[in-house]
């Protein structure tokens, strides 16, 4: 018998259409997406060379980290935008790339609308300008993001020249506690393993705690895979993900479509595999996280205390640690529940599928924001936009006093208009917490959208255990 | 497509001793509307460089005149978060040619390797060594020689890892899409039979 393989090499190995000594595996790409804002110079570069696009049906382009959320319909005010957006229509039509534009019915964010189309499917290669393409990987697939010159790699040829990375499983056992959701499972990992704990790792979840969670809940956890610094991170397939796909637009139909369950029920890690790493961790430890830091690592219970910088081990590490905090404008041993916030972000590719705004809906229905606190609700995708209106959720969202948005990535970057304002605090259900990502002085507490919700309601940070939530 | 060659250099060097630098600091995501690959080098570190209205900081390093060169020197697990190349071409249209770490994040390391920017491993206490010699003396010489692959300052030495592959585009100046075009009937094979 061959030796056992882990999923992931199962899919890599597939994929290297060469493998030559002393260079990197020619890696073959069987799905691109593309945005408007790391693509145009890779376009440039194609130009320069005289060439075309591989295989334009393996491309998929959109706009959304540079878009506006509010009337869409209307030209985009702000000059450089406008011409980035426009830069990708000019480019897609030239090289006959298909484009969700704005105003398209299945426009959005690149990460939501490629599971929700069904061109994200189990065993692929998947690759996009953008760090978070990890989020693919909850289907079972090897996704990961790169570099400008990377897209016009994989423009240009459709492989990537990439070196193996090492693979770790990091297993959940157990039953989750009330009011914890997949966002505090990943917030939970990260503040045990640090921002790089993963950097140079390919990450399999794994456990029945992940087993047991929907196609969006995993899409949340592989989604913050590059906040520990792994390449990529992905969950085996499984019943629950070939339901999620059946019947999607560009998914495989009918026998089609049984015949590829049949392939993909072959997708997991054989028995007596290798991986470099093991971590364990048990459901029952996890509680609503949230972070008081500057990076995605700097996290704890919401019930916690922030940790002193006697704590920490190294003088760098204690020089980089007050300077956060300083910035986050918070103390050292304080705690953070009962702090009061100004702003409430729901959106991003991390919580912004239909399951999070039913979520959020649920439990703010017959309440209202409290005063002063301004929430912002934007929606994955223009179709997660018309469902929630089909459900209603708008009129929910409406009467507590949220806005709810157009679909784009919004204030997670704050690329756009949507900022957070120097100084204030906002509750954000995005996956970065970095100084000024969400505006220039921004301060920004990631946390679940349940307890982004709670914090709506009362105006500070809030254990969601404390509202009444289902468990 | 020929890049820019990288051999060995010898420069003073500039600190900034911050660990867990994320791309969004090194060029914040509001600088990253431009479409070409050029002019990112005034908005490198931006929020750190510059106050709200503008005024350079004093006491960060891009501003102190006594800190020059072609490379700069940071804490562990540079460039995390976001793939943003526009990291790297602002981190080379500001003239830097070397970034010194103990820990880079995976993409950041293979775009700078793409653009021409050698990142250079060393220990945590060479690293550390390093960072108080040039604080303490500016003027500090730093070498790195890619083909003998070390880094030195001071009479302090020490060898760094590098890819073989990526060695050799660094020093003739190759394109990893010149490699990948050679292989294009074995990549049309697969895409065919896939």
């Amino acid at each position: 018998m061959s030796q056992p393989k882990t999923i992931f090499e199962k899919i890599w190995d597939k994929h290297v259409v060469k493998r030559a000594d002393g260079y990197p595996d020619a890696v073959f790409i069987d799905r691109h997406f593309i945005h408007e804002v790391t693509s145009p110079q890779a376009f440039d570069g194609l130009r320069k060379r005289g060439i075309g696009v591989f295989n334009v049906n393996r491309t998929t382009a959109t706009a959304d980290h540079n878009v506006p959320t509010k009337d869409q319909h209307l030209p985009i005010k702000e000059a450089l935008s406008r011409h980035q957006v426009e830069t990708l229509r000019k480019n897609c039509a030239e090289f006959g790339v298909e484009l969700y534009d704005l105003g398209h019915p299945f426009q959005g964010i690149v990460h939501i609308i490629g599971p929700e189309l069904g061109l994200t499917l189990p065993g692929m290669t998947i690759v996009c300008g953008d760090s978070h393409t990890s989020t693919h990987g909850a289907f079972g697939n090897v996704a990961f993001g790169i570099g400008t010159s990377e897209v016009e790699q994989v423009l240009a040829t459709q492989c990537i020249l990439q070196y193996k990375p090492k693979t770790m499983k990091i297993e959940i056992n157990g039953k989750l506690g009330k009011g914890v959701v997949s966002k505090d499972i990943i917030l939970y990992i990260i503040s045990k393993i640090s921002a790089s704990g993963a950097t140079g790792y390919f990450v399999e979840y794994a456990g029945d705690a992940i087993r047991s969670l929907s196609m969006e809940a995993r899409m949340t956890i592989c989604n913050m895979s590059i906040e520990m610094g792994a390449r990529g991170g992905l969950i085996a397939p499984d019943e629950t993900t070939f339901a999620y796909i059946k019947g999607r637009k560009f998914a495989p139909q009918g026998a089609a479509f049984d015949l590829a369950v049949e392939e993909w029920k072959k997708l997991k890690t054989d028995e007596g595999a290798k991986y470099d790493t093991v971590l364990t961790f048990d459901a029952a430890d996890i509680a609503p996280m949230i972070t008081y830091g500057t990076n995605p690592g700097m996290g704890m219970k919401v019930t916690d205390r922030i940790p002193t910088a006697n704590e920490l081990k190294e003088l760098n590490e204690q020089v980089s640690f007050k300077k956060s905090l300083e910035y986050m404008g918070l103390e050292q041993g304080s705690q953070l529940l009962g702090k009061a916030i100004d702003y409430v972000f729901i959106g991003s590719c991390t919580n912004a599928r239909i399951e999070d705004l039913r979520e959020v809906a649920a439990m703010v229905r017959g309440k209202k924001k409290a005063a002063g606190v301004e929430v912002w609700v934007v929606p994955g995708s223009k179709q997660v936009q018309e469902q929630a209106k089909k459900e209603g959720l708008d009129k929910i969202f409406e009467a507590a006093g949220f806005e709810l948005r157009e679909p784009g990535c919004s204030a997670c970057l704050g690329m756009n208009e949507d900022k957070i304002p120097a100084g204030k605090y906002c509750i954000s259900t995005s996956n970065r917490n970095f100084e000024g990502r969400q505006g220039p002085k921004s301060r920004t507490f990631l946390a679940s959208p349940l307890s982004a919700a709670a914090a709506a309601i009362t105006g500070k940070v809030t254990d969601v255990r404390e509202f009444n939530v289902k468990s | 497509m020929s890049k820019e060659k990288f051999q060995k250099l010898i420069s003073p060097a500039v600190p900034i001793a911050v660990e867990n630098i994320d791309t969004d600091q090194i060029i914040p995501a509001r600088f990253l509307k431009a479409t070409t690959r050029e002019g990112f080098g005034d908005n490198l570190f931006r929020d750190w460089r510059y106050d709200g209205n503008n005024n350079p900081i004093a006491e960060f390093p891009l501003n102190n005149a006594a800190y020059t060169g072609k490379i700069l020197v940071a804490g562990k697990n540079f460039g995390c978060g976001s793939s943003r190349e526009h990291a790297a071409w602002a981190i080379y249209d500001y003239g830097f040619r070397v970034v010194v770490s103990s820990f880079f994040a995976d993409i950041f390391k293979n775009n700078a390797l793409n653009n021409a920017v050698l990142p250079v491993v060393v220990s945590d206490q060479f690293l550390n060594e390093l960072l108080e010699t040039i604080q303490r003396d500016p003027k500090t010489e730093v070498t790195v020689d890619l083909e003998n692959q070390f880094i030195s300052f001071n009479g302090k030495k020490e060898g760094f890892q590098i890819n073989a592959y990526k060695k050799t585009c660094l020093m003739n100046g190759y394109d990893d899409i010149d490699y990948l075009l050679s292989l294009n009937r074995e990549i049309k094979e697969y895409d065919l039979t896939h």
